[in-house]
C-alpha cells in the first residue's frame, strides 16, 4: 500500500532506503533536496575552474555545478553519463550519482577545464 | 607563375600579431605586406584589389547580454549594414561560428533572422563549441547541417577557388585542443586528390588550425595532419574565429589569420584567467569588433584580406 511505503520511508531514513526509493521511481517525492540538505554537494563553476575538485561524496548524493563567470561553461561526463548544456552566468546543473566510483568531467567549451567526483 | 616556382618560395615562417582597427593586409608572393586603410578607401587603390570575393563574419554570440556588451543584435546590425554598403557586394559569406552563445533555438532563430538582412544570400557557416553545447547538439545542424549531409565539413568551388569548411569543435579531449579526427583528414585527402596544386584554396573552421595559445586552447591538435595535405599548394588560405581578435602568421604559402568577433573582445592570450568576455571602455568597443574581407587578385594571383572595424 501506497501510504504505508511513505510512512516506513519517513521513519528510517537513510542512504539505502534512498538509493532503493529512487530506483522504485519515488525520487521525485522524496528526493534529498528537501529531505536530506546534507546530500546536496555544490561545485562553483569560477574563474574557468570546477572547485572542489576532486569532489568526494556518498553515492546516492546530487552534485550541483553553478556557473560564476560571464562566460558559460559545461559539464559533461568523459563517458556520457550526464551532460549539462551550457550553463549561462548563474545557471546550475544537477545530478545524481547512485554508484560508487570515480568520475572524470570535462567542460566542453574550455576543454581545458576538467573535474573529478569520486563517489563512495 | 608555375606550381614548382610557388612551392619553392621561401619557407620563412613570420608570425605577428595584429590588435590594430582597420588594418589592410594584402598577400603577394607568400609575404604578408601590410597596407595603410586610407588606401583601401581610396577607389583607385582599392579597385586593384578587385571585387570582393567573401567577407567573413565571425562570433555573433547571439543571446549574449553581458557588460562587455549588452547589445551583440546591435553590432551585428551594424556589421550588417558595412556589408550591404561595401560597393561591391561579395559574391558568399563565410561564419566561422559561435552564431550563438548558448545554442538556444531562440538564438538560432534571431541569428538567422537578422543575416536575412545581408544582400548577399549566399552563406556558408561552420559550428563554434557554443553552437554545439546543446544536449542533442542538433540545434545548429537542423539549422545549417544541410550543406554537409549533417557531418559538419563540407567543400565547394567558387570562382576558381576551392574551399573547404572543417569542423573542430566536436571531438574535445579533456585537457585538450580542438580535434579534425581521422574521418575528417580522410575525406580532406579524398577532396583534394583532384585539385591542382595552382587552384587557391581557402580552409574555414571555428578555432584555430595553429597553437596560438594551448593552455587555452586555442588550436587544434591535429591541424598538423591537414597542414601536410595542403602544403603542395600554391596558394592557401586559412579562417579561424573563436579568439575575437586578430591574429596572422604566414608560413610559406600559408596565411592564417584569425578574425575579430561581431559581439565582444576576448583578452590576449593568457592575460588574466581565461578566455572570456573582455570589457573595455564603451567608446572602444566599436574598434574592436569587425569583419574580414577577401578578395582574389588576378595578377600576380594572390589573396587579399582586409579586416574591416565597426568603428
Amino acid at each position: 500500500m501506497i501510504s504505508g511505503r511513505y510512512q516506513s520511508w519517513s521513519l528510517q531514513r537513510g542512504p539505502r532506503l534512498l538509493c532503493f526509493a529512487a530506483m522504485m521511481g519515488l525520487f521525485g517525492v522524496c528526493g534529498p533536496s528537501s529531505a536530506e540538505p546534507a546530500d546536496s554537494t555544490k561545485i562553483l563553476v569560477k574563474d574557468f575552474m570546477f572547485s572542489p575538485t576532486p569532489l568526494t561524496i556518498k553515492a546516492g548524493s546530487t552534485v550541483t555545478w553553478t556557473n560564476m563567470d560571464d562566460e558559460p561553461h559545461t559539464a559533461v561526463s568523459d563517458t556520457g553519463l550526464f551532460k549539462s548544456g551550457g550553463m549561462d552566468t548563474n545557471d546550475s546543473f544537477s545530478f545524481k550519482f547512485d554508484k560508487p566510483g570515480t568520475y572524470h568531467y570535462t567542460c566542453t567549451i574550455h576543454p581545458r577545464m576538467t573535474g573529478t567526483v569520486i563517489v563512495q | 607563375m608555375s606550381d614548382e616556382s610557388l612551392l619553392s618560395r621561401r619557407k620563412a615562417l613570420k608570425c605577428m600579431a595584429f590588435g590594430g582597427a582597420g588594418t589592410l593586409f594584402a598577400l603577394s608572393g607568400g609575404v604578408l605586406a601590410p597596407l595603410d586603410l586610407a588606401m583601401a578607401a581610396d577607389t583607385k587603390s582599392a579597385a586593384k584589389l578587385g571585387k570582393p570575393l567573401f567577407v567573413q563574419i565571425s562570433d555573433t554570440h547571439i543571446g549574449f547580454n553581458k557588460d562587455a556588451n549588452p547589445d551583440v543584435n546591435a553590432t551585428l546590425t551594424q556589421t550588417i549594414d558595412i556589408v550591404n554598403g561595401m560597393v561591391e557586394q561579395p559574391a558568399l559569406i563565410i561564419h566561422t561560428g559561435d552564431i550563438t552563445h548558448l545554442s538556444k533555438p531562440a538564438e538560432f532563430d534571431l541569428a538567422q533572422q537578422l543575416f536575412s538582412r545581408l544582400r548577399t544570400t549566399e552563406m556558408h557557416t561552420v559550428p563554434g563549441e557554443h553552437d554545439t553545447t546543446d544536449a542533442t547538439v542538433t540545434e545548429y545542424f537542423n539549422r545549417f547541417g544541410k550543406a554537409s549531409d549533417n557531418k559538419g565539413y563540407y567543400s565547394f568551388d567558387h570562382a576558381g577557388v576551392h574551399f573547404i569548411a572543417l569542423i573542430n569543435v566536436l571531438q574535445f579531449k579533456p585537457g585538450g585542443l580542438g580535434t579534425l579526427g581521422a574521418d575528417q583528414l580522410a575525406w580532406v585527402a579524398a577532396d583534394l586528390k583532384g585539385q591542382s596544386s595552382s587552384t587557391p584554396i581557402v580552409v574555414f573552421a571555428h578555432m584555430p588550425l595553429w597553437t596560438i595559445y594551448e593552455p587555452w586552447g586555442w588550436g587544434t591538435g591535429d591541424a598538423d595532419q591537414l597542414m601536410s595535405q595542403l602544403r603542395r599548394f600554391g596558394s592557401v588560405t586559412v579562417l579561424n574565429g573563436h579568439i575575437h581578435q586578430i591574429v596572422q602568421k604566414v608560413e610559406g604559402n600559408m596565411t592564417f589569420h584569425t578574425a575579430r568577433a561581431t559581439s565582444y573582445p576576448q583578452p590576449a592570450a593568457g592575460v588574466g584567467s581565461g578566455p572570456g568576455p573582455l570589457k573595455v571602455p564603451s567608446d572602444q568597443l566599436a574598434s574592436m569588433l569587425g569583419i574580414t574581407s577577401v578578395s582574389v587578385v588576378k595578377h600576380p594571383r594572390s589573396i587579399a584580406l582586409t579586416d574591416t572595424a565597426l568603428a
